[in-house]
């Protein structure tokens, strides 16, 4: 228990300097938020940077927004006067999180089971054919993925809504695609590190004494080459968030990610640092429960945790 | 080279795999192309022609052209040029980095290394796409700052690789007797750990390019990579993406010469670590 105590107290940290390094690049971004095509007034300009405090020194800026932080205060918004950037951020976050989540189901579900197919048939053309796609599937950016599968499934077929977002059937298209484009590294993965363990003595007494070969390659051989697919769901989720930029928006879904696409054009600093913390969060929280996932099912990582 | 050699046996074992050296050849031919596309492509990448907009491919057009009656395949040179630029910078710039830190951290040891190793870690998960769309948006569209942004964040798992194996080469004999002997710490890098870790700098140097050029492609479909008239691969892309129905085309032109590259280097990186990386079992 201490252990999981150590790594949220190791977050703080770590969040502090997300938000200082934000700060400061998305103070240093030319053209200030009131810089509009028609110019506001000096002493119009003058009250407003007054009163979001954008006068003052850069450094008791960072101060005072890291106070109200501690309280789970992100400030007031610029683009959007009278919205705080919490109310903004709050009812995106359930839509990109549940996008997020399915995806990497998906991701799982299709990666895990065809990496071990492949493994068990090493060498054949049960082996090269899925690789093959799994190639395919690293080489095609999800911005190329997403406008075919739109075409095909959405426009020909007719079988998923090409946009927009409210009930389950909006999931299909921008789940697959961000899930497919997860998927293939780690079916990689998962047949790289379940070839290895099926060369292994423990392996091959699994077969000889005649178990089934789906216990053999999905209980006995999967259970060693999980971990690094475990370890690696951390750096996937944060592949998700890149793509959840394209995929939002080539979806239409009122997400996180095309809101920080959308603040950035818009300059508006308290939105940009309040969307990038809760990424960093999100990506933090779930490395950690990879980890602990990951000590389930290693009993060497366990004894260290512990 | 003699048949036995110590220094022929990767050189042979990867010119037995074939798909690693054709797509050696292929990726040779590509930069090749893109290299000489100003000279040798069949018409300026700018050059509008309005009364000969969104055609399909043809003779006099292979590749078809634009809304603008640009010309694609000169446009799909132009843009690898611009590609595969960023792709071999932003490496470099990750391999400087890379390799300085993780060798430091894997000379220093102990608390410092894992120090330096938990960063590491702890910047992996981080959302550093988020950094590179922040450096476009504040030092605007310039073609040297995506080569620089794409590569700070791109040097994490070269640091890993050269930490561990420096760690390794430490406690080797005769690292230990060039240290005995008065060697200094810059010597001993420069003489004993680059030269032990070169094949395996290459080959990861190679697994990070397809990655790298996927981010500039990314970026660039945010709309912030480089200017118009200029392009790459990525922005061509999501030009494309916009009006697929119509002049698909415009879409699977470039689209396939990026997967195909990617997909060349992806094999010829796997090529070079099952040659050059002892640590992946040859099967």
């Amino acid at each position: 228990m201490s252990y999981v105590l150590k790594r949220v107290l190791e977050m703080a940290p770590v969040l502090l300097v997300v938000v200082a390094a934000t700060f400061f690049l998305s103070h240093a971004v030319p053209g200030g938020p009131f810089d509009r095509e028609r110019p506001v007034p000096a002493e119009v300009k003058a009250r407003l940077e007054a009163y979001y405090g954008l006068d003052r020194p850069l450094h008791e800026q960072l101060a005072s927004y890291v106070g109200n932080l501690a309280r789970g205060d992100l400030g007031p918004s610029i683009k959007y006067p009278g919205w705080g950037v919490n109310e903004i951020i709050g009812p995106r976050i359930p839509v990109s999180i549940s996008l997020g989540l399915a995806s990497l189901a998906v991701a799982v579900l299709i990666g895990v089971p065809v990496g071990v197919l492949a493994a068990s048939r090493h060498n054949t053309w049960l082996d090269a054919v899925p690789m093959g796609f799994t190639m395919v599937g690293i080489c095609l950016p999800s911005f190329v993925l997403g406008p075919l599968l739109a075409l095909v499934f959405a426009q020909w077929l007719g079988w998923a809504p090409p946009c927009g977002w409210g009930d389950l059937r909006h999931f299909l298209l921008p789940a697959a695609t961000l899930g497919l484009v997860t998927a293939a590294p780690i079916a990689r993965l998962t047949r790289a590190k379940v070839v290895e363990a099926g060369s292994q003595d423990y392996v091959r007494t699994a077969r000889a004494k005649g178990l089934p070969w789906r216990r053999v390659w999905f209980v006995h051989a999967l259970r060693n080459g999980l971990l690094p697919v475990v370890t690696y769901l951390g750096p996937a989720a944060a592949g998700l968030v890149s793509g959840s930029f394209v995929v939002e928006s080539l979806f239409d879904v009122p997400g996180l990610g095309r809101l920080f696409v959308s603040s950035i054009i818009n300059r508006d600093v308290p939105l940009i640092l309040g969307t990038t913390l809760v990424y960093a969060l999100a990506l933090l929280v779930l490395n950690l429960a990879a980890d602990l996932a990951k000590a389930s099912l290693d009993p060497r990582v366990a004894r260290s945790v512990r | 080279m003699t048949p036995d050699g110590p220094d022929s046996t990767p050189w042979r074992r990867f010119r037995r795999s074939r798909a690693a050296v054709a797509s050696a050849w292929f990726l040779a031919f590509v930069a090749l192309v893109c290299a000489l596309s100003p000279w040798i492509a069949p018409y300026p990448y700018m050059q509008q022609d309005l009364a000969a907009s969104a055609q399909a491919p043809s003779s006099s057009h292979w590749f078809g052209t634009d809304l603008l009656g640009r010309d694609v395949l000169s446009r799909v040179l132009q843009g690898g040029l611009i590609s595969i630029s960023v792709g071999l910078l932003a490496t470099a710039v990750a391999l400087l980095f890379g390799v300085l830190y993780g060798a430091v951290a894997g000379e220093l040891g102990g608390a410092w290394e894992r120090l330096l190793m938990r960063a590491v870690d702890i910047l992996s998960t981080l959302p550093l796409t988020l950094i590179v769309i922040l450096c476009m948006v504040v030092f605007g569209q310039n073609v040297w700052m995506i080569f620089l942004a794409v590569g700070m964040v791109s040097w994490l798992t070269m640091a890993r690789i050269v930490c561990t194996e420096t760690g390794a080469l430490k406690s080797r004999q005769f690292v230990e007797a060039a240290v005995a002997l008065g060697q200094t710490r810059v010597g001993v890098f420069r003489r004993h750990y680059l030269p032990n870790l070169a094949g395996l700098i290459a080959v990861y140097a190679t697994l990070t390019v397809p990655g790298v050029m996927m981010l500039e492609a990314f970026v660039s479909f945010l709309g912030l990579g480089v200017k118009a008239p200029m392009t790459s691969w990525g922005q061509m892309i999501k030009e494309g993406a916009d009006i697929m129905e119509e002049c698909p085309w415009l879409l699977l032109a470039p689209s396939s010469v990026f997967a195909f590259t990617l997909l060349a280097l992806n094999f010829l990186g796997e090529g070079l670590r099952d040659a050059f990386d002892p640590r992946v079992s040859r099967r």
